[in-house]
């Protein structure tokens, strides 16, 4: 039994049959990627994942409870965090505040909040931001504003704010699209470090094969809206359907 | 039943120029995506083109009538306008007379440069900025607008009278009578709204401009210069905006702040119509019109006071929370 | 101090320094020279500065930290006005009490409708507060008259109950507003020399509540909660995905700046108690829109910035009139005099709102950041030797 259990999702989008009957479990601590084509359904089955999308089928579990129906932010206090393909950050805060909402979040959750103390205050939080930009590197550019920074510090960041929060189930949606290769290959120690040292699952949806073969345990390839093969990284890269799949994208 | 028909008759009337005001915004809406809070200062600019041009006509000069003495005896001053000297002094009074039927073709090149010089010169600069910047942007231009009229034209109100022939009352139905200049009125909004959607519909140039405001990205890729077509399409719904306004003033005489009025009011119109669908902005026009006029029937006011004055707002309010998107708005525009 | 930093601290005392001493400052020319017209000083118009400075900081609450722009707050003024003159009519003359009342009913009249309203974003926003404002407006104007008393606006009567303090006076006229006996139209005239100066109780009492509420501004702004606004402005999808719903804190902060507004509302009728419909009308509720940008929305000080400069221009622009230009460019040729008067004349006494959609359109165009941002690029312009006095000055200042 796998921390996230998908069972027979489906969705529709008028005629067009996105996601058919996919099946996917991903185990606890380990690094599970998702790749396919484009248009094969990865990203419809992401927002599945996270309440952005309700499927039409199946059910979803992660950790035991049900997510269909829930919105985002319910998904995420269960322990789901996201990263999105461009970096969604808070542009107009310095790279500290980016870090300090995650903690408040899961300090005072949705509803509580300190109007009148003081931001200055929160030390203990603030050690705890520190300490996580510290891990990821970027400690020397607290102060920055964070719209200011480039496309891979943004996304150091948004890993950052998602990783503090120390969620059970990490969701990388194309983490190096458009990265530049050293960007990628930092990108990737950093989410090697990640995986050796903390209990954390991972489940990635990726282009870049050389991403997906540093990284995962265990592969699902999807096409055309439902889960092709699913196999350890070794048995995948000589999969005749999954080259089939590809090749047949290319012609 | 005759209370009821006329109170719908004055609702089509009412919302004829909520759905020609109401248009033009979509119009800017749905193809340059700005928010235009001085779209209400076209409207009233309209109106007094008619002003204007009734103005100009009236321009005399005086010669003395030695047949005739004024009340101290001395000899009387006339004042004959230059058209009729011109033409003749009946088609002279009748150019005055027909002043703001007139004005139409007086404010429809007025109004395409004032609409072409504040796209070109203001609004092109705020398609990027947030809709927060182009609503205080153009809240200002209308500010700015209305105090220019109120400088030249003072803060009265200033009559505009109907022709004549169009100033009297005529039989819309069988025992119902009706003023002809709002009878007048209904039918010119209507034949505007045909003519902007004929142009839309069968023109090469309409076609660019409906497929910019389904997509304008795709447009862009075909190689059509799509911001060329914009600017002419602020200019046409200033026109609209402006031929509403000229025609208005009969109904009520126009005064420097007729545009606020009217805007606030077509915004909810718009919004219940649905951002971005022209049939949407018109049908919500009339609807809105109608039921405003009916809640304005004595029986309906006894039994919830009140309601004929807030009737509108009530519905955009119920609209914007069960269906955002509007009466006829295309799924996602602005949702 | 008061839990704020240097910076905070520093823009704090500033303010009160220059509030409490504004009856000076805003009197700096003799009572009987010809710019006497651009005297601000008499309570009348400081009450107004302060007054709708609350209004702004209470805007820029919801405006400047979480980006939506409300086009209705004038109806909660109107409500806390109403409110206010209720209490004087029905209580007592003391302002106290009324004003608490208009901050609670504001607050509650804020809950509602921004829970309706914020279930939409951006432009529909904006046109549902529109929308419930216009609407009190035409309610307060028609079938609340018994409440409002309609067009005539709200007054307070010989015949009003008043349970505390007695309807009458003991002159047998109606009695005025007063906190705890210190009457609000009371003032002190002072004069040096050829000066004079008013210091008014009213003004006083109202700049107090000013400057408690421009703290309390600071406080939210320094706050998580205020950074979770300015999280809200900056980006709501990684809100949710960070497991935080957004909507609590904009609604917090919708019913916050309402109860400023009502606050605002609440001080203008205790100077004044009458209360009417118009205070409702969307272009006051443009009018405090206006004030903020001007000022720096999103800036603690801005707010309060644009409220006195569009007060002050209201007031004095409005006043000069084409007497005044021509005592000024007296010194000119008498045809250029005449020029230059004829192009200034629409810009003064009655087109001033020309100016104002000018000066605003330039803002928006320009600077918008608004006066603040203004001022600090003139400060980095000037930078190299002016950083160093100010930092000097900043090391000494607190010892005050």
């Amino acid at each position: 039994m796998g921390i996230l259990e998908v069972k027979d999702v489906g969705k529709r989008f008028g005629g067009l049959q996105a996601l058919g009957d996919v099946n996917l479990s991903v185990k606890e601590n380990t690094c599970h990627a998702i790749i396919g084509p484009n248009g094969a359904g990865k990203s419809t089955l992401l927002n599945c994942l996270v309440g952005k999308l309700i499927p039409d089928t199946g059910s979803v579990m992660f950790d035991g409870q049900s997510v269909l129906g829930r919105s985002p932010h319910e998904i995420n206090q269960m322990g789901i965090s996201r990263v999105f393909q461009t970096p969604e950050i808070f542009g107009d805060l310095t790279v500290m505040e980016n870090m300090m909402i995650p903690l408040f979040a899961k300090r005072d959750g949705s509803y509580r909040l300190h109007a009148i103390k003081s931001v200055m205050n929160e030390r203990q939080l603030r050690e705890e931001a520190e300490q996580m930009l510290e891990e990821v590197n970027m400690l020397d550019k607290r102060h920055m504003h964070s719209a200011s920074m480039s496309r891979g510090d943004k996304r150091r960041l948004e890993m950052a704010m998602c990783l503090i929060q120390r969620p059970k189930l990490l969701l990388l949606d194309e983490p190096t699209a458009g990265m530049a290769r050293a960007d990628t290959n930092n990108t990737i120690d950093l989410l090697k470090e990640i995986k050796e040292k903390r209990d954390i699952t991972i489940a990635i949806i990726e282009h870049d094969m050389h991403v997906v073969f540093s990284l995962a345990d265990r592969i699902t390839v999807l096409a055309q809206g439902t889960p092709l093969v699913e196999d350890a990284p070794e048995n995948i890269k000589g999969h005749p359907k999954v080259q089939e799949a590809y090749l047949g994208e290319a012609h | 039943m005759d209370a009821i028909i006329l109170q719908i008759l004055n609702g089509l009337d009412k919302g004829s120029a909520y759905a020609l005001i109401a248009l033009g915004l979509t119009l800017i809406f749905g193809t340059l995506g700005v928010v235009n809070f001085a779209h209400g200062a076209l409207f009233m600019i309209g109106a007094f083109c008619a002003v204007t041009l009734q103005r100009l006509f009236n321009l005399s000069y005086e010669t003395i009538d030695p047949t005739k003495t004024d009340f101290l005896g001395n000899p009387a001053k006339v004042k004959t306008p230059y058209v009729e000297s011109w033409f003749g002094p009946e088609t002279g009074a009748a150019i005055i007379d027909w002043s703001v039927p007139l004005a139409i073709l007086f404010a429809i090149p007025i109004m395409l440069l004032i609409g072409y010089v504040m796209e070109r010169g203001l609004i092109k600069h705020f398609y990027k900025r947030p809709h927060a910047d182009q609503i205080l942007v153009t809240f200002g231009l209308a500010i700015v607008l209305q105090e220019i009229i109120k400088y030249f034209y003072g803060a009265n109100p200033i009559q505009t009278p109907a022709p004549e022939a169009l100033s009297g009352i005529v039989e819309v139905l069988p025992g119902i009578f009706y003023p002809a200049w709002r009878v007048v009125y209904f039918c010119f909004s209507l034949v505007v709204i045909g003519g902007v959607f004929a142009f839309l519909q069968f023109t090469t140039f309409g076609m660019v401009v409906r497929a910019g405001m389904a997509d304008r990205e795709t447009v862009g890729l075909l190689g059509i210069d799509i911001d060329k077509r914009f600017t002419l399409m602020f200019g046409l719904a200033a026109s609209v905006a402006g031929l509403a306004g000229v025609m208005y003033g009969p109904i009520n005489a126009p005064n420097y702040h007729m545009g606020m009025d009217f805007l606030v009011l077509s915004f909810v119109v718009v919004v219940v119509g649905g951002m971005g669908s022209l049939p949407g902005a018109v049908l919500a026009g009339f609807l809105l019109g109608v039921l405003e006029s009916l809640a304005s029937l004595e029986a309906v006011i006894s039994a919830i006071p009140g309601i004929n004055q807030i009737i509108i707002y009530l519905v955009a309010i119920v609209i914007l929370l069960t269906r955002p998107r509007g009466l006829m708005g295309r799924k996602g525009v602005m949702e | 101090m008061f839990g704020l930093d240097k910076k905070d601290s520093t823009l704090l005392i500033l303010v009160a320094v220059l509030t409490l001493l504004a009856p000076f400052i805003l009197n700096p020319f003799p009572s009987d020279s010809g710019l006497a017209q651009f005297n601000a000083g008499y309570p009348d118009l400081m009450q107004r500065f302060v007054i709708f400075g609350i209004f702004a900081i209470g805007f820029n609450i919801l405006f400047g930290l979480t980006g939506y722009l409300s086009f209705g707050h004038a109806a909660f003024l109107g409500v806390g006005s109403y409110s206010a003159v209720w209490m004087f009519k029905l209580l007592s003359m003391n302002i106290l009490p009324a004003i608490i009342l208009s901050v609670i009913i504001s607050g509650l009249f804020a809950l509602v409708i921004g829970f309706v309203s914020l279930r939409r974003s951006g432009i529909y926003f904006s046109i549902l507060t529109l929308a419930f404002a216009q609407m009190s407006f035409a309610l307060a104007y028609s079938v609340l008259t018994p409440i409002t008393n309609g067009e005539t606006g709200l007054q307070i009567a010989l015949d009003d109950p008043r349970i505390f303090g007695g309807a009458v006076a003991a002159d047998g006229s109606i009695p005025v507003t007063n906190l705890f006996g210190l009457e609000m139209r009371s003032a002190f005239d002072m004069a040096v020399g050829p000066w004079s100066f008013t210091f008014s109780a009213g003004y006083y009492v109202c700049a107090i509540v000013m400057l408690i509420a421009f703290y309390l501004a600071i406080r939210i702004f320094r706050s998580p909660f205020g950074m979770m606004l300015r999280a809200i402005k900056s980006n709501q999808t990684r809100m949710n995905y960070t497991g935080l719903n957004p909507k609590p804190y904009t609604l917090a902060a919708f019913v916050i700046s309402g109860m400023y507004a009502g606050l605002a509302g609440g001080l203008m009728a205790s100077m004044d108690p009458l209360a009417g419909a118009e205070r409702m009308q969307w272009t006051a509720s443009g009018e405090v829109v206006l004030m903020t940008i001007l000022g720096g929305a999103g800036t603690l000080i801005g707010p309060v910035l644009g409220a006195g400069a569009i007060k002050y221009m209201e007031n004095i622009f409005s006043k000069i009139n084409d007497n005044v230009l021509h005592g000024w460019f007296a010194f000119l040729p008498d045809g250029m005099e005449d020029a230059v008067v004829w192009i200034l004349h629409p810009f003064v006494g009655k087109g001033w709102h020309l100016t104002l959609g000018i000066i605003f359109m330039l803002v928006v165009i320009f600077l918008p950041g608004g006066l603040v941002e203004g001022g600090q690029r003139i400060a980095r312009a000037f930078k190299g030797k002016k950083a160093k006095e100010t930092s000097e000055k900043a090391t000494t200042e607190p010892a005050e």
